[in-house]
């Protein structure tokens, strides 16, 4: 039983193809190069601006690599065929923007329910609806939390840059596969065509991990089971001959549906909670600059953390006591970490290119007493250095 | 303890005992199909493992998963046909069915099946149709016949079925067979054929749903259905010389195509080939 990607010859094939160095690349090839390098093999997916070259790199490059593309009928067909892809082995990947990702939401809970792991690009672009289609935007924080139905965990990852956007999809793939779950990242359509500098590693410097898969007879008869105590179970792939039964119906830890006995449903998606509640350590990151004698603190994910930074050093430049905190890993979000800086600031400020999104977030883990602030943008254009310090020194 | 019908019941080794007894009703036409693929990889000498079920939602989903002993992927509803397909590439040298309704394969997964049908990937997908919505209670379908009366339709139905087998038979399929479950050796036999045919196949099979079409539709029996079925029937060959008027609430059952097409996941895998052989990337 093989993960499709990891082999020697995939490895000799990556060197020869994508030599280390730096180059003038769009944050959408950064995401495609770096899925590649993370050991995806199939990508199933339907075109949708502002995130196409995503797909258009995938098509050229993953028959080099001996994978393979496939343009579905739509997006539901595409995540379907990826999770069908998933069951066979392959580390599986697609893109879309927000009317896209509203389609995939019913099988991402499906993927979710299934337990299979899978990455799931959404570049954000300005809605809602239709919106302004080929402009940026940060407004599906929660479609990425909230869009499937019913109690469900989810891990989303969201990237600052292109070379940044690189290592987090690999790092997405990772989690994907350690916690036998999907991973959304959410791209946007501000960064996703940028071009700029991207540094392209040796294939030796790329940490890769892959799903755990059954060591015996009787895990593989258990594939919704919990052998080893963290909540993943090794996930049998089709075709080994074990029989596998997978449905998105409540089912018992035989995969057999079970959806009348409460205790069944109970145990199955608590479980699937305490996994990603319990694995914090898989998937959780921030970055921090000058959080130490933070008086003020600017909170900011995604594209927007670039002028955020850029504001933080020109306040600082004036004497500002200002830090700044960019969570990665947006879900679930660093709420520990929060609530410590939370209560050593005074004022915390949270840009965003939307109406105010993460900023409930934020909320949950910071007392009364400090004032919290949205700086928000909407109109597709991003929010500059100056709009931000502007805002700053109003706190200041 | 298991009841004796399981023990004495030949195919009941394509079974998952542990799920059985099935959620059929009495009289459904589930049975027969069930019944008539196990025969199908029994006479084929299948090893059920290199089969992969794949089935979407509704009654007849439930058919062959989790009822069949195989590995078995029971999908979202509409989508069986989608989720197959990435199987398929990732298991080119397994059999990969699909087994599920006609509300679900050709209302909801209409998209999916026509171009799965287009691209002619190497699946099989058995249709069981029975003009309904069985396990939402009854409603309308896209298959369910003129003037027929369902939940949704309590009048009468005024909108035309869609004629499955003949659309997909167009849309690039290289097998499609219809038959009903009162034809059960030929139905078997088109699976049969099906599961050999290196492209796309489609079998539908018209099938009896006493319960919510029958008994709104004067056909209360079982067996009132199966003689509904036996009486309309006609074969293709004579439905040729027929006109549309004629063939107004007639079954067409028998073969639409049996023809060879470029298959998809070979193609995709020639393709891989070239692309590695132009780039100089195989292996010396």
């Amino acid at each position: 039983m093989i993960i499709r990607g990891d082999e020697p010859e995939q490895i000799r094939l990556l060197r020869k193809l994508y030599k280390p160095g730096n180059y003038f690349m769009q944050g959408n090839e950064a995401v495609a190069y770096g899925a590649l390098f993370a050991g995806c093999r199939f990508y199933a997916g339907y075109p949708i601006t502002p995130s196409s070259e995503i797909a258009e790199t995938m098509a050229r490059e993953l028959p080099k690599l001996g994978g393979y593309y496939l343009q579905m009928e739509d997006e539901i067909g595409s995540i379907a065929a990826m999770v069908g892809a998933s069951w066979t082995g392959f580390k599986v990947m697609t893109a879309t923007a927000g009317p896209g990702f509203s389609l995939m939401q019913e099988n991402l809970g499906y993927a979710v329910m299934t337990e299979t792991p899978l990455v799931l690009v959404d570049v954000q672009r300005s809605g809602p609806s239709t919106g302004q289609a080929t402009k940026g935007a940060q407004g599906d924080f929660f479609q990425a939390r909230w869009g499937t139905h019913g109690d469900h965990p989810i891990v989303a990852v969201s990237p600052t840059s292109g070379q940044d956007a690189f290592w987090e999809i690999i790092r997405a793939f990772n989690i994907a596969e350690r916690l036998r779950t999907p991973v959304v990242f959410l791209f946007d359509g501000v960064l996703a065509h940028t071009r700029e500098l991207v540094k392209i590693p040796d294939v030796d410097e790329v940490e890769i991990t892959y799903r755990k898969l059954p060591q015996n007879e009787e895990e593989a008869k258990l594939p919704f089971g919990d052998p080893h105590g963290d909540g993943v179970p090794p996930m049998p792939l089709f075709g080994h001959g074990y029989f596998t039964h997978v449905t998105g119906s409540t089912h018992k830890e035989n995969g057999l549906r079970d959806v009348y006995t409460p205790e069944v449903h109970d145990r199955l998606v608590r479980r699937l909670h305490r996994k990603i509640e319990k694995n914090r350590h898989v998937y959780e990151k921030y970055e921090e600059h000058f959080t130490d004698d933070a008086e003020i603190l600017v909170v900011s994910w995604g594209v927007t953390a670039r002028p955020a930074l850029g504001a933080a050093l020109k306040a600082r430049e004036e004497g500002i006591k200002v830090g700044l905190f960019v969570p990665k890993t947006v879900h679930p979000f660093p709420g520990e970490r929060m609530k410590e800086l939370g209560k050593r600031v005074r004022a915390i400020l949270v840009p965003e290119m939307n109406l105010g999104q993460m900023i409930l977030e934020v909320q949950r883990f910071v007392n009364d007493d400090v004032l919290l602030k949205g700086v928000n943008k909407i109109g597709g254009v991003p929010l500059t250095v100056e709009e931000i310090l502007r805002e700053i020194r109003g706190v200041a | 303890m298991m009841p004796e019908i399981y023990s004495k019941y030949p195919m009941v080794k394509y079974l998952r005992k542990e799920a059985l007894p099935t959620a059929l009703c009495p009289g459904c036409g589930g049975g027969t199909v069930l019944n008539a693929f196990a025969n199908a990889i029994d006479q084929l000498k299948l090893d059920p493992r290199d089969l992969v079920v794949v089935s979407g939602i509704g009654c007849s989903a439930w058919i062959a998963s989790p009822y069949f002993l195989a590995d078995t992927l029971h999908t979202t509803h509409g989508r069986a046909i989608a989720f197959a397909t990435g199987v398929k590439v990732g298991l080119p040298d397994k059999k990969v069915v699909v087994i599920s309704g006609d509300g679900d394969l050709a209302s909801i997964g209409g998209n999916h099946l026509l171009h799965a049908a287009r691209r002619n990937i190497d699946i099989t997908v058995i249709l069981v149709n029975n003009f309904i919505y069985g396990m939402t209670g009854g409603q309308v379908a896209p298959t369910t016949p003129f003037g027929a009366k369902t939940t949704t339709t309590p009048y009468r139905n005024i909108e035309h079925p869609l004629q499955i087998s003949e659309t997909i038979a167009a849309a690039g399929a290289s097998y499609v067979a219809r038959w009903t479950t009162a034809h059960v050796y030929q139905l078997i036999e088109s699976i049969k054929k099906a599961l050999q045919v290196k492209g796309f196949s489609l079998v539908e099979v018209i099938s009896q749903c006493p319960v919510q079409f029958g008994r709104r539709n004067k056909m209360k029996e079982p067996a009132e259905m199966l003689r509904w079925f036996l009486k309309n029937s006609v074969p293709i060959s004579k439905a040729k010389k027929m006109s549309p008027e004629e063939l107004e609430g007639k079954f067409v059952i028998g073969e639409f195509v049996n023809r060879q097409r470029p298959e998809f996941v070979s193609e995709l895998n020639k393709l891989i080939d070239e692309v590695q052989e132009h780039f100089g990337l195989k292996e010396v």
